[in-house]
């Protein structure tokens, strides 16, 4: 099961919104965002990443399916950077699996 | 833009109040980090779509020294940009 968009509109919604209103909000809030990238500017949200706009410089490639030379253009594409405080989230909650850790209940 | 930025302008653009704005962005990415850190997937149709991947062991090296060192297992969000977006950003 993954996290949808109208999963976080049941969240707002329990701010006392009306659903209409959170849908709302939460889709310009989305809206900000791409406008921001589209715009070439970064965002950063502390305690969870950043996202940046990369500018890509023509390269020569290849067609993996045929194997025939082509040029990628210039281009430009967003990335994302996981803030430390992520990072040691998702590594936190969960214990590894494989074993090594050093206290596996059996 | 920070965070602080994102707020007011969630609030200029929608006429909520700042703190209500302010609530909007928590919930927004303390939702994904908890379902992240939960090993889901995050989906958001336009914008990016989230999910976790594990990197087992391996022998690293430290760049400084080139001294061999065992990178333990871990886990990283890995980012997939939402074809709406990767089109607007793009020339």
């Amino acid at each position: 099961m993954a996290l949808t968009k109208s999963d976080i509109v049941d969240m707002v919604c329990e701010l006392g919104f009306t659903k209409k209103e959170s849908v709302r909000v939460v889709e310009e809030l989305i809206e900000i965002i791409k406008q921001n990238l589209q715009d070439g500017d970064d965002v950063l949200i502390s305690g969870f990443g950043k996202f940046c706009v990369k500018e890509k410089t023509p390269r020569r490639g290849r067609n993996p399916a045929t194997g025939s030379d082509l040029m990628l253009r210039s281009r430009r594409v967003v990335t994302f950077k996981c803030s430390g405080k992520l990072r040691d989230k998702i590594n936190g909650k969960l214990p590894v699996k494989s074993g090594s850790s050093n206290e596996t209940k059996n | 833009m920070n965070k602080l930025e994102l707020v007011s302008a969630l609030k200029n653009s929608t006429g909520v109040s700042k703190t209500d704005a302010a609530r909007v962005v928590q919930i927004f990415f303390d939702s994904m980090a908890d379902a992240l850190s939960e090993g889901e997937r995050v989906e958001i149709r336009g914008l990016c779509s989230f999910f976790v991947k594990e990197y087992k062991s391996y022998v690293g090296r430290n760049p400084k020294t080139g001294e061999p060192v065992e990178i333990p297992p871990k886990r990283l969000p890995f980012f997939k940009c939402g074809k709406e977006l990767k089109e607007r950003v793009d020339y």
